[in-house]
């Protein structure tokens, strides 16, 4: 029974997976430039060329030929072949993503280390009336630009995960700070303050239980949020990363490139998002 | 009222004030462009300086107020309601709608809609009016801003159809839609803030970054994202604090009006 | 007294010798690249950062020497071309090997062409020797000498093989591209981080002294397509050059630093803004008849405030441009032309002569239409998006509505050259070239480049056709007085039907830092390591790493 759950679950995933990549072909088929090149305004290069470079790309203009096509190489272990970098795209990617995880990964860990640390410092109840503090801290880091957060760190040579962090933590902050802020607004709360209950005990078995669903939840979408963060941070701080690929691949309309990076996103946000449900679903049990 | 919501309340009205006031405190407009005095730093007649080609940066600042401060927090009031209906309907539902539903957000998180965006630009004419530019960009932002609280707001609400007061209010007759906006909704409020809240600079910044596609706000029109834009210039040299003024404004008011709505972020 | 002297005497000598150790020992250089190099295969090279590549690591045959402009011997010590302009030959150096040790011949140079030549290889380096149908034919006379026989006549021929890099006929399919006889070698390529050059210990050129070149031990080039940063860290000292640099970091480099910053004058680019001419294309039909009418381009162009735009946008590093060349091209800049100045006035009284006529600040054209158009530009390029905006201003004043449109590359070639969904458009050009004979493919009515109004099957207008006459002139013409004559005709008419409205000459804007020895920046690409088996990096200097 269990096992039919997770072959389903995991078919899900695989289904939603294809889905996104012919979605995301589509998507960059019908955009306008999608036929074009940079060499089409370049006067030393004949038309036979242009029209030369045009029709190696020829195979790419029928969205579901080209997408059955990939699939049948995914299948043999071949991604395709980058044409903006001219590369195969499976060598791209395996290069790449060792980077990623780290700066990602430990971007976003610090993040939530951070977010945490500060809504718990605002929920302190001795600490209520500097919510203030809290709330411009983060919305300084919101309103900057994450473009501008990664200059600063060029700038002062801190290393990549720091300025995700910082990009990563605002958003964390705002949900986390009002989820527990709810919790402890609970009645049984004060009740438990009244009887004398320590704040750490509070804390671990009154207020996070409540809250711990939603913050699991929180938790598998900053994934996605630590991973659209990694693009201005890779392409500026110089980090070879999955983030700057994808940014060069969206300004060269690099097919290939494109459908393998959206196929990688969504299984990683799936399965980010997935492990969060079981968790939650875990701890409900529990609980229960 | 605490002192802190006192101020809060005072530099909200101020700024709003001063938008409104923009054609009185910035005579010159905000498209004039003093071609002898481009790139100079604050003076009488310019009180935050001018930019790079030689425009009033207070009058700019002012006007771009004006858009920003009134389209961008109704974008994040469209992507909090969507996220509502998807996210806690789906979980309130449960049972096949939610799995829809999460598969949906998951796959709506992944995609690269700057592809979409670039697609709206190419079938909007050439010729569009400034407003309406304005308006379709925010209205995007606001239609593809929604998937990522309502992932966390399935799960919030979730939670609540097995909570103890969700089943007496069925017991004691509540159904359907009436059980959902009276008593679900509600609960998901701390959630439905926060999304609120973190989306109005999100968009903001976003609306600069669609300049690169030609959506956005056209030019001369100012907007803040593309003064926030400007920063960027900025920390290649120091010794030009005048042009942070923009994002201190922006986390002053931000951080105001979260103030001033703060209680209401966790009222049950 | 005696042992003091020599002792200084010793001294001195031991310094000197220390100097020239560590001159001898040059370090290395390092600069940006703004994007990842396509290829390594010279033959194929379009895109900058490969070509930046193929500069430093491949052997030429002759060299445009980018200081003087003139053709000079490299690999081949002489040439000869024939005077039907088909054919020519070299005579080589001899003794000379590649990277990996295999001797260079004529039978190099002779697979390289046909190569070069071969109908399935794509790139503007092989096109410039198409100028008509045929194979090339290539005939060894000695290990040294070959002789090179095209189909037909082509046109500063020998100036061509300053970008044909000679490729080995003996290494292997795999080692192609890493045989090289240029004074560098791809040693090392980190995909999206950074590529290093080594010296190449076969390179055969010495210096007066006899001294083998380069100087330079490595060359590091970092993937870094953002400019904010790369000026950050050639501040920092992490940089030795920037290439070609924007004018705003140029002068707060010079404020802070004035002698690592070289203005070598005007460039060869142009910034232009042309109307959408074309008979069919998907724009209101009084529009259409706005573009086409050259008294309303003319009013327009007049309308427009050069000296702003040059002095404003570019602080003074740039001049008003007045035509397709620029005057830094001394030979082909056609100089009876005069700029067209500031004359709003005027302008607008040419328009009402049209039938336009200004109704409460607006202009309207003779039908009633108030003057209303678009200009679409590439985003990223920042100081043509605020010539878009001063334009907007300047054209504001005649009561003409403009509407700013930045788009993205792709998206905006679509418009220009494909769907034709555009009203005006702003671009530039960077010429690389000092020969107009490479912009046949821009004036020629029928060709795709003719921005305004491609591929038409026949010339429409009477000045276009005159136009096709004299580039095919020039294009035929041997003696380089009759070519200028033809091409200054083809200036003038540009000037009277502005088809494209000129509005800048960039001047040639680079950073050097002072930690380099040897350096001269010029305006042909590339401005600063043209000569760089020359230079030096001095060690003290550097930053840690």
């Amino acid at each position: 029974m269990l096992l039919w759950k997770i072959t389903r679950h995991l078919l899900g995933i695989v289904g939603i997976v294809l889905l996104g990549g012919l979605i995301s072909a589509t998507l960059v088929r019908l955009a306008p430039g999608f036929d074009t090149d940079e060499h089409q305004l370049d006067p030393s290069l004949s038309a036979e060329s242009v029209r030369a470079m045009q029709a190696a790309r020829a195979g790419e203009h029928n969205v579901l030929r080209y997408y059955a096509r990939y699939l049948r190489g995914v299948l043999h272990g071949d991604l395709g072949v980058s044409h903006s970098l001219d590369q195969p795209v499976r060598t791209l990617i395996h290069d790449r993503w060792p980077v990623t995880l780290k700066v990602a990964g430990v971007g976003l860990v610090l993040g939530w280390l951070i977010a945490t640390a500060l809504a718990l410092a605002m929920s302190l109840p001795r600490v209520a009336s500097f919510e203030i503090f809290g709330t411009a801290v983060s919305g300084a880091f919101l309103c900057i630009p994450a473009a501008v957060l990664a200059l600063l760190s060029v700038i002062w040579n801190s290393p990549g995960y720091l300025a995700i962090a910082l990009i990563v933590f605002p958003k964390i902050y705002r949900y986390t700070r009002n989820l527990l802020a709810k919790a402890y607004a609970m009645p049984h709360i004060t009740a438990a303050r009244a009887r004398g209950l320590r704040e750490a005990r509070i804390l671990f078995w009154h207020v996070l239980p409540p809250a711990a669903p939603q913050m699991i939840a929180l938790a598998g979408i900053t994934v996605s949020i630590a991973l659209g963060a990694s693009i201005p941070v890779e392409s500026l701080c110089g980090l070879p990363g999955i983030g700057q690929l994808a940014w060069q691949a969206a300004l060269s309309r690099d097919l290939p490139l494109l459908v393998n990076l959206t196929a990688l996103v969504t299984l990683v946000t799936l399965l980010a998002n997935s492990g969060a449900d079981v968790i939650v679903h875990m701890v409900r049990s529990r609980e229960a | 009222m605490n002192a802190a919501r006192k101020l809060a309340c005072v530099v909200v009205l101020a700024v709003c004030a001063a938008s409104l006031a923009a054609p009185w405190l910035a005579p010159s407009g905000y498209a004039k462009q003093f071609r002898e005095d481009p790139g100079s730093p604050p003076s009488r007649s310019h009180w935050l300086g001018t930019d790079e080609i030689g425009r009033d940066r207070f009058a700019r600042v002012l006007y771009g107020t004006r858009i920003s401060l009134l389209l961008a927090p109704a974008a994040a009031l469209i992507s909090t309601l969507l996220a509502a209906m998807v996210g806690g309907l789906a979980g309130y539902l449960g049972g096949i709608w939610l799995r829809v539903a999460t598969g949906l957000t998951d796959l709506f998180l992944s995609l690269p809609w700057l592809f979409l965006l670039i697609t709206v630009r190419a079938v909007l004419p050439l010729n569009v009016s400034p407003v309406l530019s304005v308006l379709i960009t925010f209205l995007i932002l606001g239609l593809l801003g929604w998937a990522a609280s309502a992932r966390v707001l399935c799960t919030s609400a979730q939670s609540l159809r097995t909570s103890d007061f969700i089943v007496q209010a069925r017991a004691s007759g509540l159904h359907g839609s009436r059980l959902f906006f009276v008593h679900v909704l509600p609960n998901l409020k701390p959630v439905l803030y926060a999304q609120f809240w973190i989306s109005i600079p999100v968009f903001i910044l976003s609306e600069a970054n669609l300049g690169i596609l030609g959506l956005g706000v056209a030019e001369p029109l100012p907007s803040w994202g593309s003064l926030l834009r400007e920063l960027e210039g900025l920390v290649s040299f120091r010794g030009e604090p005048w042009r942070l003024v923009s994002l201190l404004l922006l986390i002053v008011v931000m951080t105001s009006f979260q103030t001033l709505l703060s209680k209401e972020e966790v009222a049950a | 007294m005696m042992r003091r002297r020599v002792f200084l005497r010793i001294l001195v000598s031991f310094a000197l010798l220390a100097g020239m150790a560590s001159a001898q020992n040059g370090n290395e250089l390092r600069f940006c690249l703004r994007a990842e190099p396509k290829t390594f295969d010279p033959l194929k090279v379009d895109d900058d950062a490969s070509l930046t590549i193929r500069y430093l690591t491949g052997g030429v045959l002759v060299r445009v020497n980018r200081q003087t402009q003139a053709l000079e011997p490299e690999l081949a010590h002489s040439w000869k071309l024939s005077k039907d302009g088909r054919q020519i030959t070299f005579k080589l150096r001899i003794g000379i090997q590649f990277s990996d040790g295999s001797p260079f011949s004529a039978a190099d140079v002779a697979y390289t062409m046909t190569r070069l030549m071969d109908p399935e290889l794509h790139s503007s380096t092989g096109d410039a020797f198409r100028s008509g149908t045929g194979t090339v034919e290539t005939r060894i006379l000695a290990p040294d000498k070959i002789t090179i026989i095209f189909p037909a006549p082509i046109i500063g021929l020998d100036r061509l093989f300053d970008q044909v890099a000679i490729m080995s006929s003996t290494a292997s399919k795999k080692a192609k591209e890493r045989a090289v006889l240029g004074p560098f070698f791809v040693a090392e390529h980190k995909s999206g981080d950074h590529l290093l050059l080594r010296r190449n210990p076969n390179y055969w050129k010495k210096d007066r002294s006899g001294r083998q070149l380069p100087y330079l031990d490595a060359i590091r080039l970092d993937i870094q397509p953002n400019r904010d940063v790369e000026v950050l860290r050639f501040r920092r000292g992490e940089l030795d050059l920037i290439n070609a640099i924007d004018t705003e970091y140029y002068d707060r480099l010079a404020a802070s630093s004035p002698d690592v910053v070289h203005d070598a004058g005007a460039s060869l680019d142009t910034e232009f803004m042309w109307f959408n001419q074309v008979a069919n294309a998907p724009i209101p039909s009084y529009k259409r008849d706005w573009f086409r009418s050259t008294s309303f381009r003319r009013a327009i162009s007049s309308a427009i405030n050069r000296d702003d735009l040059s002095r404003v946008i570019y602080h003074g590093h740039a001049q008003p441009a007045v035509g397709p060349v620029s005057p830094a091209n001394k030979f082909w800049f056609n100089n009876r032309l005069k700029v067209e100045s500031y004359k709003p006035a005027i302008a607008l009284e040419h328009l009402q002569n049209d039938g336009f006529r200004l109704r409460d600040g607006v202009l309207h054209d003779k039908d009633g239409h108030a003057v209303e158009f678009s200009i679409v530009t590439n985003a990223g390029n920042k100081s043509r998006e605020r010539m878009a905006v001063m334009i907007q201003d300047d054209l504001g004043r005649i009561g003409i509505k403009i509407n700013v449109v930045t788009l993205d590359f792709p998206s905006l070639i679509e418009r220009i050259a494909q769907k034709f969904n555009y009203e005006a458009a702003i671009l530039g050009f960077q010429n690389v070239d000092l020969d107009p004979n490479g912009q046949m493919n821009i004036w020629l009515s029928s060709a795709e480049d003719h921005a305004w109004n491609p591929q038409q099957k026949s010339p429409e207008t009477a000045w276009e056709a005159e136009i096709d006459r004299l580039m095919r002139a020039q294009a035929s013409a041997a003696d380089p007085k009759k070519r200028k004559k033809s091409f200054d005709r083809v200036q003038e008419i540009v000037a009277e039907q502005a088809p494209f409205l000129y509005l800048i000459n960039k001047n040639a804007l680079s950073a050097v830092s002072t930690s380099v020895e040897g350096a001269a920046p010029v305006i042909l690409s590339p401005q600063t390591y043209w000569n760089a088996d020359r230079l030096t990096v001095h060690s003290t200097a550097q930053a840690s790493r």
